[in-house]
């Protein structure tokens, strides 16, 4: 674990950090989430760090819970996407023919519209829970990771020793597991990191339009829309959650680089 | 006697490497080379990849490529020394006083503009002549190139033309400013065999005319021999020898430039067929899915237990779909094939593992045929379990008694591909193929993307394990001094036919058929005027052309 | 015909067809999936009878096929039905709309794209030393932070602290040009700065692509200066991949404006399309799918027609 460079430091410091605060939320946060302990929006005090919010809750703590649900979002997301895009990717490729022109195609119309579009279509009919959420978001996403896996897995297939593999009589599941995905590791991973952050943002703006988490559950989306309306006196309390998120996401941004170089720069790495 | 052109002394060029894991830093690749060019004369620049060739002609333009910089010494160019001038007087004599011919003209030639208004830009631009006077040029040029059409081939574009075509633009294109010194990169190093042929005497015809002085730099000292008048070895960035043609290619002096003298020496007995073949292709027939055309017709051949045959065509003749044909990659539109006295499952996903495993397969490039997450001992280590079953010590000691076959040793076992050397990558592929206990090997270019000396290395490792094992091979390659070393038997192929077919001493004595002889005659030999006799006694132009 | 003709006629006939798919794709996913749009209407305690009088109204019994072709067929006609929640005609209250967020896409466009292409060559020019290194800098950052951010930060700064510019963007058709150019400062700038540093980092990433090719350095060993290599040797060949960064870039623009518009409570086809999402008005949330998607298909078959036509492998066939 030598070498690491300040940046991936930093940005490891912080992704922990806010994990942490995920994971241990309510021995954390000061006051209860939905709890109404003071005045509306009261400044940053000893009792309050982050000050109240527009109703009167505590920010911090609203904040703690907040990044909790988004980050289980984030997460949840994240790996429905990552598992279904790159099974079906790599599925894909391998298999060829008519599978792939069918699962290809399907992807590329997915992918004619933006994603968020596609997601307020659906959800202006599907019932606004978390799991729902999730689902929508996973399966959107899973079109990326499908063309990546795909791209990275047919560039694999046609290298000799691929060939050198099947002309020796490997079965299908040796030559996906032993010959392509060891090397495809490497851009899959770092594509993970950049996956969870583009969910934060999303699930982040969902909520921020109201269309994601519903009240009074928290999450940082929805924590600046409570607050939005404060900016317009002067009440800088929507651009903490804001800032979090922007934080959130650097974080995990400056990992994936460093996990990239490192695992491409290894012995035997490709390249 | 007059001013040299071209004065180098101690000239050194460092470069900055980014090896992974590492701090990027700078490293020497060029260590204190000097020499003289004379005016209308040629330097012949010779040496395998990284001795620093390209890097030192470079320099005579005063360019390092990418991150390459001259760290010191002089670059004298008609009494100036370039390294200490200006960047507008470098402009001047970059494609005024010298020009440059890449290796590859079709990269080089930028695909948005005609060939016209690329090979006059420089002479205009320069300001020697008008428009009109370069254009006028340039016809000249294109006629005493043999470019067909010379009036009106400018007008197209690169894409529009062939690749031997576009590497006589080139040439057209740093001749039309009328320089001093003309960089020949490798200029033939990309074309097929006979076609090099011609525009080698395109070159050297218009070097001779136009009196123009020449760096030629390329890796085939055959080549070079044929129009230089000088000729500095290189290796590692330094020199290795420095004299005249005739001295270097009679009387060498180093042992290194004895060996590159001697590399196309390998002497091997013709054995005469026995038996029952191993392998016979019967009247193969065969195209790409969704194209209508054969890219083989009626292909027989046959292959001997133990002996060596070698397909040999140019790009396109077809002898890389035969093999792919053999392996089963690619099922055949009629014929058949039997090995071993059995018919050959066309698909090999419905072929026993055992004819699997007696037909292995080693591949040109050897760096994507093996899997880069691998140890070598895992990569050869494969096959003895998959087929064989063998585990732990026993496969162990297998391993190792297969490295040292391939005279690299039990240390290697823990390697990754990416540690080891071009040959040493292709010596653990023919380990791999070896594990299986074949009968045959397929073995598809496997030795034209090494250097010279390196390649005649795996050549005799290949006859050596050949005696040992009683291995057939199918070799498969362009290049007819690797034919003659290694073969029993040899097939021509042309047009996805087979040209001529027989025992070696047979297919190459004559009387030939018209292509066999331009193929065989196109393959320079390292000797003094070989050019001019060979275009003297063709018979047929060139398949390129 | 002429192989570019057929090329171009190929992809147009593409989009359309993508976009034939995608209204079947926008209709069934608003009708086949669960819930109910007359019971998300009237809420959990209507009654049944409310319910199916609702449904019967909405058409919802005919069979989906039917109700499709006769949406498309409208839609074609330039009649995309009437809002559930207002009964309003959603073809004439879109139109204001539409053109209100192309007003803004717009500017937003003028302003960011020669910016980005300028910041692009630039970081070419000054590869590897700070402003190259700067600009990498930014764009990590840009894609790590959510618009709204940018948008909540300047206009806490600008509008509210500094007072220079409105705070919501309001607009209507009889303030002249400037007083809208005015209102709309901030969101444009918001815009501006979200699809800033993606395409300045694209722009690099494909002149520096085109400037590592053989034939730059042709040019080069010609004594040709920097501005002739790069004018006559790298343009020519950049303009499909820059094409490509804009069009790519400007489709990135629009989904950014639904956001904008909600932070800047700005009266567009964004904040149109949110609002009945959040009142579950399926036709008005059919037809701003619809919408958002063929400008979107549409500007990426200009950036592929744009390629088809600059390369001279097409225009000069052999």
């Amino acid at each position: 674990m030598k070498n690491i460079p300040v940046s991936a430091l930093i940005g490891l410091f912080f992704t922990a950090l806010y994990f942490l605060g995920a994971i241990f939320a309510p021995l954390l946060a000061p006051y209860g989430m939905a709890e109404v302990v003071g005045d509306v929006w009261e400044p940053s005090s000893a009792d309050y760090w982050l000050g109240t919010d527009n109703i009167g809750r505590d920010l911090l703590s609203r904040m703690i819970y907040g990044g909790r649900t988004t980050i289980f979002i984030a997460t949840m997301a994240t790996v429905i996407s990552f598992t279904t895009g790159a099974i079906l990717g790599i599925f894909a490729a391998v298999s060829g023919g008519w599978v792939d022109q069918l699962l290809s195609r399907f992807v590329d119309l997915i992918m004619s519209i933006p994603t968020l579009i596609f997601a307020l279509v659906v959800l202006s009919v599907t019932p606004v829970t978390v799991p729902m959420l999730i689902l929508v978001m996973g399966l959107l996403d899973s079109t990326r990771v499908f063309r990546l896996a795909r791209a990275v897995a047919v560039d694999i297939e046609v290298m000799d020793y691929v060939e050198a593999a099947r002309l020796r009589g490997e079965k299908t599941a040796w030559i996906i597991f032993r010959e392509i995905l060891p090397n495809a590791l490497s851009p899959l991973v770092a594509e993970m990191g950049l996956r969870f952050i583009f969910m934060v943002l999303f699930v982040s703006t969902l909520s921020f339009l109201g269309l994601g988490v519903q009240p009074p559950e928290a999450d940082w989306g929805g924590i600046v829309k409570e607050n939005k309306d404060g900016i317009v006196y002067g009440i800088p309390a929507a651009l903490i959650p804001a800032f979090a998120i922007a934080t959130l996401a650097i974080s995990v941004n400056l990992v994936a680089d460093w996990v990239l170089n490192r695992t491409t720069s290894l012995k035997g790495g490709r390249g | 006697m007059s001013e040299p052109l071209l004065k180098v002394r101690d000239l050194k060029i460092g470069a900055t490497v980014y090896p992974p894991g590492e701090k990027p830093h700078d490293i020497e690749i060029v260590h204190g080379v000097s020499f003289d060019l004379m005016p209308g004369k040629v330097l012949g620049l010779i040496g395998e990849s990284g001795a620093g060739k390209s890097t030192i002609g470079l320099s005579s333009m005063a360019y390092g490529r990418g991150g390459v910089k001259i760290t010191g010494g002089e670059v004298w160019v008609n009494g100036r020394d370039i390294l200490k001038s200006k960047l507008s007087d470098i402009r001047k004599l970059r494609g005024g006083e010298v020009t440059y011919v890449s290796q590859s003209a079709a990269a080089s030639f930028n695909p948005a503009k005609t060939i016209m208004e690329q090979v006059i830009e420089a002479s205009v631009e320069q300001g020697k002549f008008s428009r009109k006077v370069a254009e006028d040029r340039a016809r000249n040029l294109f006629a005493k190139l043999g470019l067909p059409d010379p009036d009106n081939i400018g007008a197209r574009y690169p894409h529009q033309v062939s690749g031997g075509q576009l590497q006589r633009c080139m040439t057209a294109l740093a001749l039309c400013p009328e320089p001093d010194l003309v960089v020949f990169d490798e200029p033939t190093t990309a074309l097929d065999v006979t076609t090099q042929i011609d525009v080698l005497m395109a070159i050297k015809e218009a070097i001779r005319d136009t009196g123009v002085a020449a760096l030629y730099i390329t890796h085939d000292l055959a080549v070079v021999a044929q129009v230089s008048d000088d000729i500095m070895v290189l290796r590692h960035g330094e020199t290795v020898e420095y004299g005249t043609v005739d001295q270097i290619i009679n009387n060498p002096q180093e042992e290194y430039t004895q060996a590159l003298v001697s590399v196309r020496s390998i002497e091997h007995e013709e054995k005469a067929p026995t038996e029952e073949p191993v392998l016979s292709v019967r009247n193969i027939t065969a195209r790409y899915q969704g194209t209508k055309f054969d890219v083989l017709h009626n292909v027989n051949v046959d292959l001997y237990p133990g002996q060596t045959l070698a397909v040999v065509g140019e790009s396109g003749s077809g002898k890389s779909t035969l093999a792919r044909v053999i392996t089963g990659l690619l099922p055949p539109r009629e014929g058949e094939i039997y090995f071993n006295g059995r018919t050959l499952t066309p698909d090999f996903k419905h072929r026993s593992r055992e004819d699997l495993r007696e037909l292995q397969m080693i591949y040109q490039m050897a760096d994507v045929a093996m899997n880069p997450r691998q140890t070598v001992g895992t990569i050869i280590g494969r096959p003895l379990e998959f087929y064989f079953g063998l585990r732990g010590s026993e496969k162990r000691k297998r391993i190792i008694e297969l490295l040292d076959e391939i005279e690299l040793g039990e240390s290697f076992m823990d390697r990754y591909p990416a540690e080891l050397s071009g040959g040493q990558k292709q010596r653990v592929c023919i380990a791999r193929a070896l594990a299986a206990k074949p009968k045959m090997i397929i073995c598809d270019e496997v030795t034209s993307a090494l250097d010279p000396l390196v390649a005649d290395g795996i050549l005799k490792l290949l006859l050596n394990l050949q005696k040992i094992e009683d291995v057939a091979y199918l070799f498969i390659t362009h290049d007819l001094a690797t034919v003659r070393a290694i073969s029993d038997n040899i097939a021509v192929m042309y047009k996805g036919k087979v040209q001529r077919y027989g025992g070696k001493t047979q297919v190459l004595s004559p009387p030939f058929d018209d292509y066999t002889d331009l193929l065989l005659s196109s393959v320079p030999e390292m000797k003094l005027g070989w050019l001019e006799e060979v275009i003297a006694n063709r018979k047929m132009e060139s398949a390129g052309n | 015909m002429n192989p570019v003709l057929k090329l171009l006629a190929q992809r147009i006939a593409l989009s359309l067809f993508l976009l034939l798919m995608i209204s079947a794709l926008i209709f069934a996913g608003t009708m086949i999936l669960p819930g109910d749009v007359a019971q998300s209407i009237l809420g959990q305690s209507a009654t049944p009878e409310a319910l199916a009088n609702l449904r019967a109204d909405l058409g919802l019994n005919d069979p989906p096929l039917t109700r499709y072709f006769e949406w498309l067929f409208g839609a074609l006609q330039g009649d995309l039905g009437t809002a559930l929640t207002s009964g309003q005609d959603i073809t004439s209250a879109i139109g204001s709309r539409l053109s209100n967020t192309l007003f803004l896409a717009f500017w937003a466009a003028i302003i960011a794209v020669p910016l980005a292409i300028f910041l692009g060559l630039l970081a070419v020019r000054y590869k590897d030393r700070w402003p190259d290194k700067l600009i990498s800098g930014v764009t990590l950052a840009s894609i790590s932070i959510p618009e709204f951010l940018i948008g909540y930060v300047l206009m806490y700064l600008i509008a509210v602290k500094l007072r220079w510019f409105p705070s919501v963007a309001m607009i209507n058709d009889s303030m002249s040009l400037w007083q809208k150019l005015n209102s709309i400062a901030l969101p444009v700038a918001v815009l501006t700065l979200v699809v800033l540093a993606h395409m300045m980092r694209m722009t690099r990433a494909a002149i520096l692509n085109v400037m590592q090719s053989a034939y730059i350095e042709t040019a080069e060993l010609k004594g040709l200066s920097t501005f002739k290599v790069i004018w006559r040797h790298a343009f020519p060949n950049s303009v499909a991949p820059i094409v490509n960064v804009v069009m790519l870039n400007l489709a990135y623009l629009v989904v950014g404006v639904v956001v904008i518009e909600v932070v800047f409570v700005y009266p567009g086809m964004g904040q149109y399309l949110v609002d009945h999402v959040s009142k579950r008005d399926v036709p008005v949330v059919q037809a701003c799918g619809l919408i958002f998607a063929a400008v979107y298909i549409g500007l990426n078959m200009v950036a592929d027609i744009v390629s088809i036509l600059s390369n001279p492998r097409l225009r000069h066939p052999k």
